[in-house]
């Protein structure tokens, strides 16, 4: 219950997910409605003033920033950077993976977020005095409520982000707790693509699955890989209640492409068809969709169950 | 080892190398100052049009003005702000030197391989400094803990350099090791082996931490993106070292062309002189690719492009594979800043793109001319 008492009740019903991703909801939203002060300081990074030209390369930092809304002070976004329409309209198509530094400079930004740094890419915007805010791969739930009560501080929007963490937080635990659980915990299948590469519990994604008490098949294959290639005959030897594929959008993966595969026929979860076709984007990224995710989940569990 | 068809081969071209030679020697003592004079010229025009072009920063035309405004003793007003300045000088600026840089020890290191070894399909990267170099970028990549942790150096180019100086001394104390006469084969063999077994222990690390698949797959594509100054500075010594050894010994290159046998004949040094220059050309080829990933093309077809072009005498073919090799490097990296914009393309993209067919074309026209 994390900083849920920071904002109090009445902001939760004022303030529904659905309209704070919604894209009328940003675009209402005028950059001068709060007055924060500056400087503020997050971690080791400090802005003198309020961020008006920022420039996105995490597709996750997009989703969060339109979310708490700061959108209208995004200029230029990553090519990734697929949702909400409107980050996706600016067409900017800037890479995260090879960044180059002329073009992001070329938008004259105030303050650039990234997930990573892939090769010097901090070192080049400092030299050009550009802030940069490294918004790293969440490793748990909580690093999401984090990360957008930071990005609500750095971009003035601290009021919107607690409220957008603390909803999330309270829907996230609201399905959880909607559901009852079976005796013995149902097993699943995460699929990355169709190589087979699945994810362990000890990542973010294996940590949702954790919230409904989901056994992993993929945990304790490979010691100390997160992300292990699993063999087809580990999965249909561990023969798991329910497959998720987040690969459905990379690789055209679907429940019938599943079930066609050689040996994969009579696994439980393909007789039964509790295959979960997920959104390749909203099972991966750590920003405020990871409801959708949960819920995509607590409906497989109660196929499941009622079946 | 002993390669009796190889040897059969080496014999005959002896004598045909070194009668071109005392043909053509006269002849072209005159064109000498016309390649450098020329050479130089395509690296200076390619070094001032990669100042111009770019995504971002002033207009072009203005660049010249204001890089002769910086010169001391000249004013020109050139109408470029503080900021677009910024960006030419902090971000085009140490990319263009950077190109430099890599482009002449790659083309140098390429050339002086292929001298000692006497085989022209060698690369600089053929005693495993690919290899070595880039199992060292990718333990880097999976064992760090946190890309964004702050450690007092940055451990890439320090752990890739390692890996590339590590995998070649292991080829050649096994090369050399255990026979005395046919050194450079199973060097050559023994480079292949390295890399083999390199390459094997990297995909193994990668298999088990693909989270960083994407990292080092652009890392070993190369790339020029990402200089700074301090790479520039990281750099030079050892460069500069390495280039200048292997500039003092264009000499004894040439003579090292007839033969081991021979070149010991007349008085040099054969295990010496290729160990020098093996481990010159390595510490060059292994500090740019410490910085800018491996860059492929360069380092084979420049030095063959010089030798088709002004003769395959060392004491040419050297001095111009470091101006060509620059020249060729910092053009190729203008349209890898431009053409995917606001993206980069990979350097070893663009290098073999336009280097292939430029260099097909070169061997067709002087196959017929001659």
């Amino acid at each position: 219950m994390r900083k849920l008492s920071l904002v109090g009740v009445a902001g939760l019903f004022l303030f529904s997910l659905s309209a704070c991703s919604s894209s009328s909801e940003t675009t209402d939203t005028t950059v001068a409605v709060e007055t924060a002060s500056y400087p503020v300081t997050v971690g080791d990074l400090t802005l003198e003033s309020q961020p008006m030209r920022i420039v996105s390369l995490s597709p996750s930092a997009t989703e969060m920033l339109y979310a708490i809304g700061a959108g209208a002070q995004v200029v230029a976004v990553d090519d990734y950077s697929n949702y909400p329409a409107e980050a996706a309209a600016l067409g900017t198509m800037l890479s995260g993976f090879e960044p180059n530094v002329e073009a992001i400079a070329g938008f004259t930004p105030d303050l650039v977020v990234i997930a990573y740094d892939p090769s010097n890419l901090v070192e080049q915007l400092n030299a050009l005095s550009i802030p940069v805010f490294i918004a790293s791969a969440a490793v748990s739930i909580d690093n999401v409520y984090e990360q957008i009560e930071q990005f609500g501080v750095l971009t003035g929007h601290a009021a919107e982000s607690l409220q957008l963490s603390s909803q999330l937080q309270t829907d996230i635990e609201a399905a959880v707790a909607g559901i009852t659980l079976p005796a013995e915990p149902l097993s699943y299948y995460h699929e990355l693509d169709n190589t087979l590469f699945s994810v362990t519990s000890n990542t973010f994604i294996g940590q949702v699955y954790a919230l409904f008490g989901l056994r992993n098949i993929a945990d304790n294959v490979e010691a100390g890989n997160d992300y292990p290639q699993l063999s087809a005959e580990v999965i249909v030897s561990a023969d798991p209640d329910l497959i998720f594929l987040a690969d459905t959008k990379c690789c055209n993966e679907t429940a019938e492409t599943v079930a066609a595969r050689d040996g994969w026929g009579l696994l439980k979860a393909v007789t039964n068809n509790h295959i979960v076709e997920l959104d390749d984007d909203v099972a991966s990224r750590w920003g405020p969709r990871v409801i959708d995710f949960v819920v995509a989940i607590r409906d497989a569990i109660a196929l499941v169950t009622a079946g | 080892m002993q390669l009796p068809w190889l040897q059969q081969a080496s014999y005959q071209r002896r004598f045909v190398i070194l009668s071109q030679d005392v043909n053509k020697s006269a002849r072209e003592v005159d064109h000498q100052f016309w390649w450098f004079a020329l050479s130089g010229l395509l690296l200076l025009g390619a070094m001032i049009t990669g100042f111009m072009i770019g995504p971002a920063g002033p207009t072009w035309w203005r660049i010249p003005l204001e890089l002769l405004n910086r010169l001391p003793l000249i004013s020109v007003d050139s109408g470029v702000s503080a900021s677009d300045w910024n960006i030419v000088w902090q971000i085009r600026a140490p990319r263009v030197v950077l190109a430099v840089i890599v482009g002449s020890t790659l083309s140098i290191s390429g050339a002086s391989y292929q001298g000692v070894f006497r085989n022209p399909l060698i690369d600089p990267y053929l005693l495993g400094v690919a290899a070595g170099a880039g199992l060292g970028a990718t333990a880097v990549f999976s064992f760090r803990d946190s890309p964004t942790s702050t450690w007092i150096i940055d451990p890439l180019p320090l752990v890739a350099f390692l890996g590339a100086v590590i995998a070649v001394m292991i080829t050649y104390f096994i090369g050399t090791a255990f026979n005395e006469g046919r050194s450079s084969v199973s060097l050559v063999l023994a480079g292949v082996a390295v890399t083999s077994l390199a390459t094997a222990i990297q995909t193994f690390i990668l298999q088990r931490n693909n989270d960083v698949i994407r990292q080092v797959y652009s890392w070993i594509l190369g790339r020029l993106s990402s200089a700074t100054w301090g790479d520039v500075r990281l750099v030079l010594p050892y460069v500069v070292a390495s280039t200048v050894v292997l500039l003092l010994h264009r000499r004894l290159l040439d003579v090292m062309r007839v033969g081991d046998d021979e070149a010991l004949a007349l008085g040099v040094n054969v295990r010496r002189v290729r160990l020098v220059v093996v481990l010159a050309a390595t510490l060059g080829t292994a500090s740019v690719v410490a910085v800018s990933g491996l860059i492929g093309f360069v380092g084979i077809i420049v030095p063959h492009a010089v030798r088709l072009l002004a003769g395959a005498s060392y004491r040419r073919v050297l001095p111009l594979s470091v101006l060509l090799g620059a020249a060729f490097l910092v053009a190729a990296d203008i349209p890898s800043r431009v053409l995917a914009n606001p993206a980069e393309t990979p350097i070893g993209v663009v290098t073999a793109f336009f280097g292939a067919p430029f260099f097909l074309l070169l061997l067709r026209t002087r196959q017929t001319s001659q």
